[in-house]
């Protein structure tokens, strides 16, 4: 039984930045179908553990497996072929969204969609267009198939990133607060799409701010602080009833500081 | 011009007429400071050019006579710096992507090439290509002689604009396409590069006006390019008065008309990435 194999196994992950020690032994697993957010302050390392995830960043000790492909760190050898081969085959498996988006701003929608699936999964054209009309339609972006991304919206941008990001049929979906960047009344039409994907059984790993969509989408919330995981569990219970001390401070603080609001 | 607009009892209609009245007022007088300055440009060069040929100092007949050949020389040039700016660009591309490598050979081989040519007179590396290799039995040809001197020399120069231009790619840019299982020199080729390229067209435009002006270097080893047309003829009949100010004319002209080309593609850049 493949399934019963875990999505993504994160096990003693640190990172240092230079004296900085970001990620202070990370254990996390995530399984086939889960929707996990991750939540905590800035600096918390949530977006380095993301990073480390798919190697955008390279950890400095620990191991990360993707669906079966396990890379341990190896912040000396990463110019080796095989280091980087194990890289590659990871970022097939985890699909990573950004905070600013980053479509490429010199090609149009559906060339953003269809750039990797031909050039690195080498299916034919044809069956790329085919699979990226199907994605667009998905995040309701069909018309917008031939603009160019400066043509389009903040919320528009990140709804075809997700869709480039499925084109490639990944394994798990991370997401680098993925509405950080956007205007307040953009952030629906994103959120609406992710949280179909999370209801649909799509694996993913979020790193958010918006408690409200944690509570709706997601199967388990993990709370970090000070590059350690503090507490971890279903919605529910982490966002209404923290058994930890920094935990009830980081959502009291959280809630008095009005973010609540724009839920 | 705010009288006129008295009709309107909308405060807020008031203003925008007032400000668009301030803006063709200023409009206004910006056209008419131009007309001046092109005046004042006329008015000097037509008492230079009266006062030369009143004084006899240059003869017309002269230049009449001889300006078809000189001025034949003007396609040698365009020629020069447009191959030149080519094989430059070319060069100019390689030679970043090797000062950004973490490849010993390759950042080596062009950092080297960069600091070599840098550091020597561009009138020297003309020279030494066609007068100094031949002792080392390659023989290059004048025109691709002085060609390749300049390609090599501006190919160094472009490689820090290049090398700057990719710099200026958003980080971002690079890591998606990692992120999307991207080879390195696939998101190099497809995703890095034609943006770089984008930003560097105007810069390429200004190094292309000035390689029509250091062309004008390869008439030392005798390319029969417009300086060395216009310095043949002059020496030739003491006559290098006219002869120059008709090679400099050309320089001049050519110049001018790149400029404005240069300019109308920017805009055109512009609006397209918008």
């Amino acid at each position: 039984m493949s399934d019963s194999r875990p999505a993504v196994q994160v096990s003693g992950l640190h990172k240092w930045f230079g004296q900085l020690h970001v990620l202070r032994g990370v254990d996390l697993e995530v399984r086939r179908g889960e929707a996990v957010m991750l939540i905590g302050r800035s600096g918390s390392g949530k977006t380095t553990l993301l990073r480390c995830i798919n190697f955008l960043e390279e950890p400095t000790m620990g191991r990360v497996e993707v669906d079966g492909v396990v890379v341990d760190a190896n912040p000396l050898g990463t110019r080796s072929r095989h280091h980087r081969q194990q890289i590659r085959q990871i970022r097939l498996r985890a699909g990573m969204l950004f905070q600013e988006f980053n479509l490429f701003p010199h090609m149009t929608v559906l060339q953003n969609l269809i750039e990797a699936p031909v050039r690195v999964l080498g299916i034919t054209r044809d069956e790329a267009v085919s699979r990226a009309e199907a994605q667009l339609a998905r995040v309701g972006l069909s018309d917008k198939r031939d603009e160019h991304p400066s043509r389009l919206s903040g919320g528009q941008k990140q709804r075809t990133a997700i869709a480039r990001a499925l084109c490639m049929e990944p394994m798990v979906l991370m997401f680098d607060e993925p509405t950080s960047a956007l205007d307040p009344e953009l952030i629906g039409e994103v959120l609406k799409v992710m949280e179909d994907l999370a209801h649909e059984g799509t694996t993913m790993i979020v790193v958010t701010h918006e408690m409200h969509f944690a509570r709706e989408a997601a199967d388990r919330v993990v709370f970090m602080d000070e590059g350690s995981i503090i507490e971890q569990g279903p919605p529910d219970r982490l966002l209404n009833e923290p058994q930890d001390e920094r935990t009830q401070h980081f959502l009291r603080r959280f809630l008095a500081s009005g973010q609540s609001a724009a839920d | 011009m705010l009288q006129q607009s008295g009709h309107h009892t909308n405060p807020s209609m008031i203003a925008v007429d007032a400000l668009a009245a301030i803006d063709a007022g200023r409009r206004r007088r910006r056209n008419i400071f131009r007309v001046q300055v092109a005046l004042v440009w006329l008015v000097l060069i037509g008492l230079l050019v009266a006062a030369l040929v009143v004084t006899k100092k240059i003869d017309p007949a002269f230049i009449a006579t001889w300006a078809p050949f000189i001025l034949g020389g003007t396609g040698d040039t365009i020629l020069i710096s447009i191959v030149s700016i080519a094989f430059a660009t070319v060069l100019a591309l390689l030679g970043a992507i090797g000062r950004l490598s973490r490849n010993p050979i390759a950042y080596g081989v062009a950092s080297l090439y960069v600091s070599l040519v840098r550091g020597t007179p561009l009138i020297v590396q003309i020279i030494f290509i066609y007068l100094a290799l031949p002792q080392l039995g390659i023989v290059i040809p004048l025109l691709p002689s002085g060609i390749l001197a300049l390609s090599f020399n501006y190919g160094a120069y472009m490689t820090e604009i290049f090398r700057a231009g990719i710099q200026a790619v958003p980080p971002g840019q690079r890591e998606a396409a990692e992120a999307l299982g991207m080879p390195e020199p696939l998101v190099m080729r497809r995703i890095v590069l034609p943006q770089a390229v984008r930003i560097v067209i105007p810069a390429i435009g200004n190094e292309f006006i000035a390689m029509i002006k250091d062309s004008a270097l390869v008439s030392i080893i005798g390319v029969t390019e417009l300086l060395w047309r216009a310095q043949s003829v002059g020496g030739r009949h003491f006559r290098t008065l006219e002869t120059l100010i008709l090679a400099a004319t050309v320089y001049w002209a050519l110049t001018i008309t790149f400029s404005l080309i240069q300019e109308r593609l920017e805009r055109r850049l512009a609006k397209a990435d918008r």
